[in-house]
């Protein structure tokens, strides 16, 4: 009974992080499938959105659905900004110039927030407070459980918004071919915008829940998860919404079994083991695509 | 057709030469402050790898972020080799050199066989993986040091092995380029542009994946062994991704596929951090903001505009000399 | 014309690399007549107070994911030399010197530790203080011994940090730690089943565990879980849950505050009650966690307590506090006893000579914010008691 029982809670744990990983991951999958670009800096926009909460939250006291907001808001339009700045000159270049530009954005971003807020951690209790159930012996904790309900429903959004509203299509004929996309009368640009606005808040969303897990700021705290997240993102089939989704699940599940049940050394080289063998075996990741080559 | 290629030859080496003068007149003539020497061989190191790297990403056209790990595998093996034997200290590092190099190259056969079903994206993120799967895995192991890291590496590659260091350096330089010249590396350059139009005309892919992935993985562990002796003490953890984007940055900077930019941008980038010591905090931010300004002026108009005057200006004095 | 551009782009590559050459070494040349202007600027002000200026060359993280070790130890460091300066310097013989100090960073990782001490011996360093990190401290080791440099590590807890003689260090070791905290589960409060946390890719954590582990059983203790974490996790519940299956008395943790921050929060989240026992990288978790009530009742061991009524402590902390916004954590005190141990070692020696402050370092006695009466072994082990911290209602407290 109580290795069901403990194997029902790592599960859990699973659960947990991995339902943080999808969350992420959406936003990747969502930049990566209309942009075509792996957005490295992704994982610092959830450490932006962290700050940005503490600042409306501690800082100016204000009510938390008005945090919530704003913070949403600084996410997106710095999303937007950064595409614009970084991204947009750089749409008929090689995908690698992309890819490092990317990168020189996320060591900048983390430098900045070093500089504003220093490197020692800030503590910072929870805005969102719901109080934890008890199954059984079993606990699961409040924010746990918002986490995993959001990321369902910020899924069922994302697919609803992509396959049925105006701007969705907008968005799915960008992602086949830009240049047809343009001469049917679609704004790419601001399609494009749109893409890393909604990417972003994704991301501030992902850094509320995370600082609530969590409670501790510092300016680095998006780049593990970030990069998890997009090792989910890639393992689930990256640009398929709900392979995100799964992909997110999977990986924490089989990273906190792996802890539990085979080694908490060679976790980190299992999830990367994992990772290697499912894309060897199906190289376009769980749920996505394979696409035909054409000569 | 032949002159001109002797003639590139002699510039080249009188290239090598004139670098390795003003590098020998800096160290000797007392030009140069300690910290200046401290990052003569990390430069040649740097470059090395920039090098290895440049095959893989610029002319085989695969987008790896594992090179860390190769390196990794390098300076564990050659420091292991090198703590074992005893004896004169070049014949120890030169023993160390060629273990590294092997085991790396064998390493990155393993690896590099399964991964050539993958292309782009995926295999960007599967030489990720197993990069940070040779870190997990070293810090498990317990001959390795694991956490402590691996200490008394006798540190032989200092800059007064400045010459040793540097044969090897123009060793992978000249490996490397000759290699890209040849008729594999016309293969391997096929692949990148196109691999199915490749393999339609009889070039084995996978041979000439394979074949750039050794020769990449043995010179990044020549190097790896080289920062060992260095450094004097080894650590898991120094061989993350941030260390094999440090080493593409490098690449894409020299302009992807140009192994003399690779050269350049590995010896600037390796200094420029020194440079801005004095910054202190500001130092990683600049870093961060030089980056971006200069994938962003290398994809600019403004450049391109350059570029099309310059060709215009030869066009026209190509016609003058016509006339 | 394909020619043209190849010896084009040559000459520019040339170009570039001499420029890059010259550059780094002309930045070196700024850096040193820099220095020697200081130096020069220290004279002038200096003789007209008849004295030289001392130069310390401080070493450790001040950007990274260490950076706030670093600075900590920046900012005590700071504060000590203000402090002695202010006092009137420090008498060598018939001379008066006053202390200045150039803080290079290292980033925690080892290659760069090695170009920051060449860069604070280019600026005329006379004696180091650093590293602040093990690894980054053994790195540079055999090239202080090579300059036959005095070297005093604040935080650098690896036994090969002090394997040359000319360093020394004011933590205490690894292993040291370890049996000391055995020694207090297993026999003051009589645990006999332990669970461990610890960062494996950690230096110092892994040499606490080991030396823990292994003295914890030979006094009869069992250990009955060992669970490892990496750098930058966040999520500890799995190893909690292994934990909680097992009949663990109590968990101990050898990490730094911020891990223990998560383990506690998330321990409390689980619904777990066992006390827990820390290393001294717990000095300053209360600054972290956002309810004390997490980490009520826990043990860990303190060469320096913020909350100690007596005069030095009391009076640094207000300095530090007012200079910086902040209390002190260990770090700062460690770098602030080095700074006085400087100092005792130049009046000791009579001169500044490195050979002379080397010599004298077995000789002296400190009296410090991490200990009364410390006095250094040849091998550069500082003697001096430990403290144990409970907290205690959501304070720091002295447990006897």
């Amino acid at each position: 009974m109580s290795l069901i029982n403990n194997l029902v809670e790592q599960l859990i744990n699973g659960l947990r992080t991995g339902s943080i990983y999808a969350l992420i991951a959406l936003g990747y999958t969502m930049v990566y499938g209309i942009a075509k670009m792996i957005n490295f800096a992704h994982g610092d926009i959830i450490m932006v959105g962290a700050y940005a909460l503490y600042v409306f939250a501690a800082l100016l006291g204000l009510p938390v659905p008005v945090c919530i907001l704003l913070t949403i808001i600084v996410c997106a339009v710095l999303g937007i900004t950064v595409e614009r700045i970084a991204y947009k000159p750089l749409r008929n270049a090689p995908s690698l110039a992309v890819l490092i530009t990317a990168i020189g954005v996320s060591y900048f971003l983390q430098n900045v927030a070093l500089i504003i807020f220093k490197a020692t951690p800030i503590p910072f209790g929870s805005v969102i407070k719901v109080p934890s159930i008890k199954i059984g012996g079993i606990h699961i904790s409040g924010i746990t459980i918002v986490t995993l309900i959001v990321t369902v429903i910020a899924m069922a959004i994302l697919t609803w918004f992509i396959n049925k509203t105006r701007a969705g299509s907008a968005m799915r004929a960008v992602s086949e071919d830009k240049g047809a996309a343009a001469l049917m009368g679609i704004n790419v640009n601001k399609t494009i915008s749109m893409t890393f606005a909604i990417g972003s808040a994704l991301a501030a969303v992902a850094g509320i829940l995370f600082i609530c897990q969590y409670e501790s700021l510092s300016p680095t705290l998006g780049a593990l998860p970030g990069i998890k997240a997009f090792v989910a993102a890639v393992l689930g089939g990256i640009g398929s919404i709900p392979g995100a989704m799964l992909g997110g699940i999977v990986l924490g599940i089989i990273e906190s079994l792996s802890k539990a049940y085979i080694s908490t050394q060679l976790a980190d080289a299992i999830v990367f083991g994992v990772l290697v063998v499912v894309l060897l075996v199906k190289p376009s990741g769980l749920l996505g695509k394979m696409k035909a080559e054409k000569v | 057709m032949n002159k001109k290629i002797n003639k590139s030859v002699i510039i080249n080496i009188i290239m090598a030469i004139v670098a390795y003068g003003i590098v020998m007149a800096l160290i000797y003539g007392g030009f140069l402050g300690r910290q200046a020497m401290s990052i003569i061989i990390p430069c040649c190191i740097n470059v090395m790898l920039a090098v290895s790297l440049c095959l893989l990403v610029g002319f085989l056209g695969e987008l790896t972020l594992g090179h860390a790990g190769f390196m990794s595998i390098g300076a564990y093996a050659g420091a292991l080799t090198t703590n074992a034997l005893n004896l004169p200290p070049m014949v120890e590092l030169l023993i160390g050199l060629l273990v590294g190099g092997i085991v790396a190259a064998v390493f990155s056969l393993i690896i590099g066989l399964p991964v050539l079903r993958l292309k782009g994206d995926y295999l960007a993120i599967v030489t990720l993986g197993f990069g940070e799967i040779i870190k997990s895995v070293i810090n498990f192991l317990g001959f390795t040091g694991g956490a402590k890291g691996l200490s008394g590496i006798g540190t032989y590659s200092n800059y007064k092995n400045f010459t040793f260091v540097y044969i090897f350096v123009l060793l992978t330089i000249l490996v490397i380029s000759n290699l890209v010249r040849s008729r594999h590396g016309r293969a391997i350059c096929a692949v990148r542009d196109n691999y199915i139009a490749a393999e339609a005309v009889g070039i084995k892919v996978s041979k000439f994946k394979t074949m750039a992935f050794v020769i990449s993985g043995f010179f990044a562990g020549m190097a790896g062994v080289f920062y060992a002796h260095n450094v004097g003490i080894l650590k898991p953890g120094n061989f993350d991704y941030n260390k094999s984007i440090e080493i593409l940055v490098m690449v894409v900077l020299g302009g992807m596929g140009n192994i003399k930019g690779a050269i350049v941008a590995a010896v600037i980038l390796t200094a420029l951090p020194e440079v801005l010591r004095s910054a202190a905090d500001f130092r990683m931010l600049l870093y961060a903001i030089v980056l971006i300004a200069m994938m962003l002026f290398n994809n600019s108009k403004f450049r391109t505009v350059m570029i099309e005057k310059r060709n215009l200006k030869k066009a026209m004095s190509i016609q003058k000399e016509g006339e | 014309m394909k020619k043209m551009t190849k010896v084009m782009s040559m000459a520019l590559a040339a170009s570039l690399v001499v420029a890059s050459l010259t550059a780094c070494g002309g930045g070196e040349k700024k850096a040193e007549t820099k220095a020697a202007e200081t130096k020069a600027a220290g004279e002038t002000t200096a003789a007209s107070a008849d004295g030289d200026v001392f130069l310390i060359g401080g070493i450790g993280p001040v950007t990274g994911s260490a950076a706030s070790y670093g600075n900590s130890v920046k900012q005590g460091a700071e504060i000590a030399i203000k402090e002695i300066n202010a006092a009137g310097g420090v008498t060598v013989g018939d001379k008066t010197y006053t202390l200045d100090m150039v803080f290079a960073d290292d980033e925690a990782t080892e290659d760069k530790a090695i170009q920051a001490y060449n860069s604070v011996m280019d600026q005329g360093a006379q004696a180091i203080l650093g590293c602040v990190t093990s690894g980054a401290c053994i790195a540079i080791t055999d090239l202080t011994a090579a300059d036959g440099i005095l070297q005093i590590t604040p935080s650098g807890s690896a036994m090969d940090c002090t394997k040359n003689d000319n360093a020394f260090r004011i933590c205490f070791t690894d292993p040291a730690q370890g049996v000391t905290m055995a020694d207090l589960a297993a026999e003051t409060l009589g645990y006999k089943k332990v669970a461990v946390i610890y960062n494996q890719s950690d230096e110092y954590s892994t040499g606490i565990r080991e030396a823990f582990e292994k003295e914890f059983a030979a006094k009869g203790g069992e250990i009955v879980a060992s669970e490892a974490f990496s750098n930058g996790d966040v999520d500890f519940n799995t190893q909690l849950t292994t934990i909680k299956g097992t009949d663990a008395e109590a968990i101990f943790i050898p990490a730094y505050y911020q891990d223990a921050t998560y383990i506690t929060k998330q321990a409390q989240d689980m619904g777990m009650e066992l006390p827990f026992l820390g290393s001294d990288g717990w000095d300053g978790v209360l600054g972290t966690v956002t309810d004390p009530a997490t980490i009520e009742g826990a043990i860990f061991l303190s060469p320096f307590f913020a909350a100690d009524p007596s005069e030095n402590v009391a009076a640094f902390v207000a300095d530090y506090n007012e200079a910086y916004g902040a209390t002190p954590d260990q770090f700062a005190a460690d770098a602030y006893d080095v700074v006085y141990t400087i100092k005792a070692a130049m009046e000791q020696a009579g001169s500044v000579e490195s050979a002379d402050l080397i010599a004298a370092m077995t000789e002296i006695t400190v009296d410090g914010l991490t200990g009364d009466g410390i006095t250094w072994t040849a091998e550069g082990e500082p003697n001096k008691g430990s403290k144990f911290i409970q907290i205690v209602d959501g304070a720091y407290t002295l447990y006897e």
